[in-house]
């Protein structure tokens, strides 16, 4: 059977995610569908699996043009997914079996009101036996590994015979056994079940391992659609990046002194940071670059006492430091400016001036009491400062926009006495002004001697504001290099695990 | 974005009415009850010595409240607040008249040992990490229990015996009588909720408090000690139900079985109707007297036009049960 995706159009507020994509698969094969983030890749398969309704452009199946616009549609026409977020899509107190059968429990029991369970841990039982997946079917999803609940997700799959399924970046949590595994149940389904495979990843090699074609995205658009054995990780990396991406932004000398932040073999218990070694010297902006879920996040958090330090070392000017919490991190002249803004940067239901005041209140009390009218004086001059576009310091900050909420994020860095500022992914969701305006604060205080590290899987930002940067790689630092030396392919290269 | 922004503008008139209705609902609320009992019960409700009564009636319930509304700003919830008044009031009862102890060292004694409570409670919840709610749930019945375990089952009044048949001879220090008596009733609850007025809007605790209860995630990264600042609320919550129990002992003169399970609603109640005072949104200390207000003109007045008082529960029940839809009622979800 052939899949065809034609012209396919998006848009959502502010944004044309996908502008006229083409796409094209056969069923019984693994077709490798990768871009860097922002490229539409897991938009175009939520269109293709029925998330949307409003997009634009023809699907045809067997050259015969078909509906979807909602999920049972894609699954009648045997068109799954499989998220990266299996959390999202299983009960965790149900069993195995259960988990497997929902789809039928849900939808083909028609006037029936008894489950017949016999039958149906029969049923998931012969699906699993079907993949050789060894799993007992009367097992609690929630005692499983994330590697394990794939398969469940991947069997539920299978029993709606799908003719194809999409895999959102499934290998991005797992460890090479684990990776194997997965990849001869995929093997097997292709070839057994003559499922149409779509592969979402960002690790370049695998998809050289399993897929047979490639399509690269760029920007919401259809690049090329090249046989695997073809191409190599270079021209996919070229492809992806279609090497026109410039940032305008002029970056400032940097004057560099003394180091600063030294860490050694930083390995957390949670393992999501493998034996990171690094340095940061005042007035540095050190860059850690890295596709979306590489492991940048976890470094900042295990420095800054989030994720609980399994073994290595982290020095700040010279004196050994172990933080606990945040708190303690803090008070060893830590700040992070966190990816998630309005989760866990800033406090959305209170007024602009008290998220600025809160990592430093200290500073704005007499006698235990707080000096509002000083902290408001603070905020006024702070918000000028930054150019926060607000109608008062009494504003909630969840009626901001992003780029001044982020503003608002860095701002209540700026009164503290940090050494070491970390932000990750500060331009998220910012417009392109917000954005050299974030960059001019970042300056602004690596001038004033502050170490920084700035991590985000935004290449061309890396370029455009560091001094050095590391590169990581499956929760690894793989590769360090000189800014001024170095360019976007080599960064993307490595990143995708390039070596 | 923009049609949003127009739509919200287009709704903008009628929410205001809705907005000040909601946050000034309390003593819109509170205006009609009086108007209403003031045409029902002539000479009767609005005598001075009646609205001396109600603040009265009024005080124990507030401190307790006062307490909640502390565990409430950190986003949690103290079940247990009920059983702490008990426990402190058969505390200090008891050291009265079983050990002849002098005010000075009882008061703060009964307060000392309550506050295991709030230890039992720090610990199932920061620690152990059960949900609030069901933490503070398990702690009221285990703490109704060790009250009543060790009242021996019983009340404790002046001249009756101990448990083992022995007799008593302390007696209720007269001082101590004064706490349940008006004035000084009344003036400890207005002490009791300036204290904490000021301590959550003009202290950087409260503040912590008010951003931990807002979002525990971004205050923690923002290096604010996030189990610390629950513990404390917790601590502070069974300290003023603690005190609530106190006054109540002094009140009544003796310790009572679950004397202070029947302060748990009211001053669920009384939080909640004051979360939405003043377009705070969030607990807050004078919005929980004027809930408290609330429950006890309605209570006040019904009691009057003899409403039987195995009835007022419901009445009870469907004022809280309003508060917390004027909580809930405008999120969104599912």
């Amino acid at each position: 059977m052939k899949l065809e995706m034609e012209k396919i159009f998006i848009e959502f507020p502010g944004v044309k995610a996908l502008k006229g994509v083409d796409f094209a698969m056969k069923s019984g094969s693994i077709h490798a569908l990768i871009g860097a983030n922002g490229a539409g890749k897991s938009t175009l398969m939520k269109v293709l699996s029925g998330a949307y309704d409003h997009y634009e452009g023809e699907i045809l199946l067997d050259g015969k043009a078909v509906e979807i616009r909602n999920p049972k549609q894609a699954k009648m026409l045997g068109i799954d997914i499989v998220f990266q977020e299996v959390d999202t899509a299983l009960i965790p107190y149900l069993t195995v079996g259960e988990n497997i059968m929902l789809d039928s429990l849900a939808n083909d029991m028609g006037g029936k009101h008894f489950v017949n369970w016999k039958q149906t841990h029969k049923r998931a039982k012969e699906v699993l036996e079907e993949l050789h997946i060894n799993l007992p079917t009367r097992r609690l999803v929630s005692r499983l590994t994330l590697a394990e609940k794939q398969m469940v997700l991947i069997a539920r799959s299978l029993v709606q015979k799908p003719k194809f399924l999409i895999l959102d970046e499934p290998t991005a949590p797992l460890s090479t056994a684990e990776t194997k595994e997965l990849f001869r149940v995929i093997r097997n389904l292709c070839s057994m079940h003559g499922v149409g495979i779509i592969f979402i990843s960002h690790r370049l090699p695998e998809l050289f391992e399993i897929c047979e074609d490639i399509t690269v995205m760029k920007d919401g658009e259809f690049v090329s659609c090249r046989p695997i054995k073809s191409t190599s990780i270079k021209e996919v990396v070229d492809d992806m990046l279609g090497g026109n991406m410039v940032d305008d932004y002029v970056k400032k000398k940097s004057v560099i002194g003394e180091e600063v932040l030294s860490i050694r073999n930083l390995t957390d218990k949670e393992g999501t940071l493998d034996n990171a070694s690094f340095s940061v010297k005042s007035g540095e902006i050190v860059g850690i670059a890295g596709l979306v879920g590489a492991g940048k996040t976890e470094l900042c958090k295990t420095i800054f006492g989030d994720n609980t330090i399994d073994s290595g070392e982290i020095m700040v000017n010279g004196k050994l430091v172990k933080p606990s919490s945040p708190y303690h991190a803090v008070k060893e002249g830590f700040a992070l400016v966190p990816e998630e803004r309005r989760k866990e940067g800033v406090l959305v239901e209170e007024p602009v001036f008290s998220n600025l005041s809160a990592p430093s209140l200290h500073n704005f009390t007499s006698l235990g009491f707080l000096n509002t009218k000083k902290e408001k004086v603070a905020a006024v001059k702070m918000i000028k400062d930054l150019g926060i576009k607000t109608p008062s310091e009494n504003q909630k900050v969840a009626l901001l926009s992003g780029g001044n909420q982020q503003k608002v994020a860095v701002g209540k860095w700026l009164q503290s006495n940090a050494h070491v500022y970390m932000f990750d992914e500060p331009t998220k969701g910012v417009d392109v002004g917000a954005k050299s305006e974030i960059f001019q604060l970042i300056e602004g205080l690596a001038e004033r001697g502050k170490a920084i590290m700035y991590a985000s899987s935004e290449i061309v930002e890396i370029l455009a504001i560091t001094d050095r940067v590391y590169i990581m790689y499956d929760n690894r630092i793989v590769k360090e290099v000189v800014t001024s030396e170095t360019n976007e392919e080599e960064i993307m290269y490595y990143s995708t695990g390039g070596e | 974005m923009k049609n949003t922004m127009v739509k919200q503008k287009q709704n903008k008139s009628s929410l205001n009415l809705l907005e000040a209705l909601n946050k000034w609902g309390t003593i819109v609320a509170i205006v009609a009850i009086i108007i209403f009992f003031t045409f029902m019960l002539p000479d009767l409700f609005l005598t001075s010595s009646n609205v001396v009564n109600i603040f009265r009636s009024i005080s124990i319930v507030t401190i307790i409240a006062i307490g909640l509304t502390v565990s409430l700003s950190v986003n949690g919830f103290d079940l247990s607040i009920g059983s702490s008044a008990t426990l402190s009031s058969s505390l200090i009862i008891s050291f009265f008249i079983w050990f002849n102890m002098p005010l000075g060292i009882a008061l703060p004694l009964a307060i000392l040992i309550t506050l295991s409570v709030a230890a039992v409670n720090a610990f199932l919840i920061v620690k152990v990490k059960i949900p609030d709610l069901f933490a503070t749930l398990s702690t009221m019945f285990i703490f109704e229990g060790v009250a009543m375990t060790y009242t021996g089952g019983g009340s404790i009044s002046q001249g009756m015996p101990r448990l083992d048949g022995s007799p008593t001879v302390g007696t209720l220090p007269k001082m101590f009588t004064y706490l349940g008596q008006t004035p000084w009733i009344i003036i400890i609850m207005v002490l009791v909720v300036a204290l904490v007025h000021i301590f959550l809007n003009h202290t950087k605790h409260g503040r912590y408090m008010y951003m931990i209860g807002g979002n525990p995630e971004a205050a923690r990264l923002s290096g604010i000690p996030v189990k610390r600042y629950r513990t404390l609320a917790y601590i502070i919550s069974t300290t003023f139900a603690a005190l609530g129990g106190i006054i109540l002992a002094s009140y009544i003169g003796s310790a009572q079985i679950n004397a202070g399970s029947g302060y748990l609603m009211p001053a669920v109640a009384a939080a909640f109707i004051g979360s939405s005072f003043a377009g705070k949104g969030k607990p807050n200390a004078i919005g929980t007297f004027f809930g408290a207000v609330l429950v006890g003109v309605l209570e006040n007045g019904l009691v009057m036009m003899s409403v039987p008082y195995y009835s007022l529960n419901i009445v009870k029940g469907l004022v809280l049960a309003l508060a917390l839809a004027s909580t809930y009622y405008n999120q969104k979800k599912f």
